[in-house]
């Protein structure tokens, strides 16, 4: 009996300590892995598709190269009066997180002005991602990508100006 | 009391391994295939049984686990205040029978396809490993009384099936903490004992981490290391390491099975050459022992790396081989007692080693069956994503593999997406992202992999408690994120429309 009770209390903050663990775990399990926002971006990607590239009102910017792990494509629909982004569209072949944030910027210009949207920072995106040291590249890309567009809507409407003339 | 001696576990109340198996719920109560304790099947019938499979010890310990924990579950942790509130959260954790997984709860745990990693602890060595915990746990080196002599008589017994594995005497094992400390004593303990005359050594590029770190470490102290490029099929060139083998060449090590690409050496060639030559062969078997019949005469071998948790034993053991005849000489890393004949200092740690050698005598009598077995679930999943997901790429030769590694690139999908999609599985990915620098692998980059491949590549481990099942689940999985990766990725997109990316200047900032 003694012995019994002995081993019960020996073991008895083991098993404790084993019931801590679980949610130590967890709780670095969070703190490792990705941000509820970025797994949600990825499970549930808005606005995957593709314009057409020869479209007037269609810019298109792709930006990061294979040899890094990452690509992006975005596209953006441009209302020729206004100036304004009706819509758009990307495709990215990256990491989650990299799809996270090609997705939160795909989003965020929707319906915003051609010259506001320059002024998207990473850091807002990376913020709303909770991203990671590591992964502020992909929002960099992201910010790029959206530069990228801009610059090819504006480059086609000056050719086809141009054209006019 | 009414029972007499007993020990609590956890939660589960153990009088003896009898009690253990008289406690399992019927056979009709439980799934299919964990009917009893399995024993192993013996000698070679034909072709190989994939129903009922030896049923996966996490599948057996799942099944169980609940019903132990259900018992007494309140009066054992009620003892330890500190652990109070932890144990209300898992006990919920434990209601729910779900997992939170990357920021995701899932229900009950991934399946295990990384066996390359880790391998679970087969249940007959947990069974062999418990006695010498609770009441054989003498010091092996202890002299003096029984619970010494014991010890070394398991200690020694355990000696003899690691050596009869491998074909080598038992005099020549030593055992460690692992293959990292093998490795570290058989290059730096050779190198430096044979400092004055030999000043060079031989090894390739896809060697483990160990090895390479070790080679550094020794260019550092002034000798001269040849890393050997190996070929698009991982196999190293032999012509070139025989040309590369110089008159003060100390130690050429080649691993057995590459832990990455499954890739096999050709043991017995590498091993004549350095014989010609008379040069010590070093190899890392961690990944080869018990899953390919090795011979250390046959092969030439002259240290070998051995390890335990990868072949269904416990984690923190390992053994070195150091040949007798030509007595290989090392200098030893650990120093101490001089226990292990000088070579290892340090006690040795009794039921590791008892598990050790209970993982290596069910290797040898189940080696046969488990590589049938597992070549046919790695042909099974194989065809199965080969089926549905074209552009698969197979890293590494085909021809000289081990099946239990299958290290595959989807075109076009990048591999840490793939693996925060594959929830549910457990695998790895020799991708950058996944690495702590944003470097692709070195294995597959030495295998001439192109970057893009490299980052997009997924290895699947197959193992004695793989069940067809899980790999049916894994191939279900699998297709399903690629399928609907590739269709958000801008590269499959222009290469169906016929652009070659290798023409387009990328913009990188």
């Amino acid at each position: 009996m003694m012995l019994r009770t002995a081993g019960r209390w020996l073991l008895g903050p083991a098993s404790g300590v084993e019931a801590a663990p679980a949610a130590a775990l967890a709780a670095a399990a969070a703190r490792r892995g990705y941000h509820e926002r970025v797994v949600d971006h990825y499970n549930n990607p808005r606005n995957v598709g593709s314009f057409d590239k020869d479209d007037a009102d269609v810019g298109t910017g792709i930006v990061g190269a294979p040899a890094c792990g990452d690509v992006m494509k975005l596209q953006i629909r441009v209302d020729e009066g206004s100036g304004r982004i009706v819509d758009a569209r990307f495709k990215t072949s990256g990491c989650g997180s990299a799809i996270a944030s090609s997705s939160v910027a795909s989003e965020w210009v929707k319906g915003k002005q051609m010259e506001e949207v320059g002024e998207l920072r990473t850091r807002e995106i990376a913020k709303h991602l909770s991203l990671p040291p590591v992964k502020l590249h992909c929002s960099m890309l992201a910010e790029d990508a959206i530069k990228a567009a801009v610059k090819d809507y504006e480059a086609k409407k000056g050719k086809l100006v141009k054209a006019d003339e | 009391m009414k029972d007499r001696t007993a020990l609590r576990i956890g939660s589960t109340t153990l009088r003896s391994r009898k009690y253990l198996i008289r406690r399992l719920p019927p056979p009709h109560q439980l799934p299919s295939g964990l009917a009893a304790i399995p024993k192993s099947p013996r000698g070679g019938a034909g072709t190989p049984k994939l129903q009922p499979s030896p049923p996966s010890a996490m599948a057996l310990s799942r099944h169980l686990l609940p019903h132990f924990l259900r018992r007494g579950g309140p009066a054992v942790r009620a003892l330890s205040t500190a652990a109070a509130p932890a144990a209300a959260v898992s006990s919920a954790e434990e209601d729910e029978e779900s997992v939170t997984v990357k920021g995701v709860r899932i229900s009950g745990r991934p399946l295990y396809m990384d066996m390359q990693a880790t391998t679970p602890v087969d249940p007959r060595v947990l069974d062999a490993m418990l006695p010498f915990n609770l009441s054989r746990y003498g010091n092996p080196h202890s002299r003096t009384h029984l619970y010494g002599w014991e010890s070394d008589a398991a200690v020694e017994a355990a000696r003899a099936r690691v050596a009869s594995l491998v074909g080598a005497d038992p005099r020549e094992i030593f055992f460690t903490s692992g293959a990292t400390e093998c490795n570290n004593i058989a290059v730096k303990g050779v190198m430096r004992f044979y400092r004055d005359r030999r000043r060079h050594v031989i090894t390739t590029q896809t060697e483990h981490k160990c090895v390479l770190d070790s080679c550094r470490y020794l260019q550092q102290e002034g000798f001269e290391v040849t890393y050997l490029p190996v070929r698009n099929d991982g196999l190293v060139d032999l012509a070139q390491l025989e040309d590369a083998i110089r008159p003060d060449t100390g130690l050429v090590s080649v691993m057995a099975v590459n832990n990455e690409i499954g890739v096999v050496q050709p043991l017995e060639e590498i091993g004549r050459i350095c014989k010609e030559k008379d040069v010590p062969f070093h190899t890392d078997a961690a990944q080869a022992l018990g899953k390919i019949p090795i011979d250390v005469n046959r092969m030439g071998i002259g240290l070998m790396s051995l390890s335990g948790h990868k072949i269904y034993g416990p984690k923190g053991v390992g053994a070195l081989y150091l040949r007798r005849r030509p007595r290989i000489r090392v200098e030893p890393q650990m120093s101490g007692g001089g226990q292990e004949r000088g070579i290892r200092s340090g006690t040795v740690p009794t039921p590791l080693v008892v598990g050790f050698g209970a993982a290596c005598e069910i290797a040898a009598q189940e080696m046969d069956y488990d590589h049938r077995r597992v070549s046919a679930l790695q042909q099974r999943l194989l065809d199965g994503i080969r089926a549905q997901v074209d552009e698969v790429v197979i890293n590494g030769s085909m021809e000289h593999r081990y099946p239990g590694n299958l290290n595959l690139s989807f075109a076009y999908v990048e591999g840490e997406s793939l693996l925060m999609g594959l929830k549910e599985v457990a695998v790895s990915s020799g991708s950058a992202c996944t690495s702590a620098s944003l470097e692709p692998s070195y294995v597959l980059r030495a295998l001439g992999v192109e970057e893009d491949m490299a980052h997009t590549s997924i290895r699947f481990g197959i193992g004695r408690f793989t069940t067809e099942e899980e790999v049916d689940r894994a191939i279900e999985l699998t297709v399903r994120q690629v399928k609907k990766l590739r269709d958000m990725s801008p590269l499959y997109e222009m290469a169906k429309a016929g652009i070659d990316l290798k023409s387009i200047e990328w913009s990188q900032h």
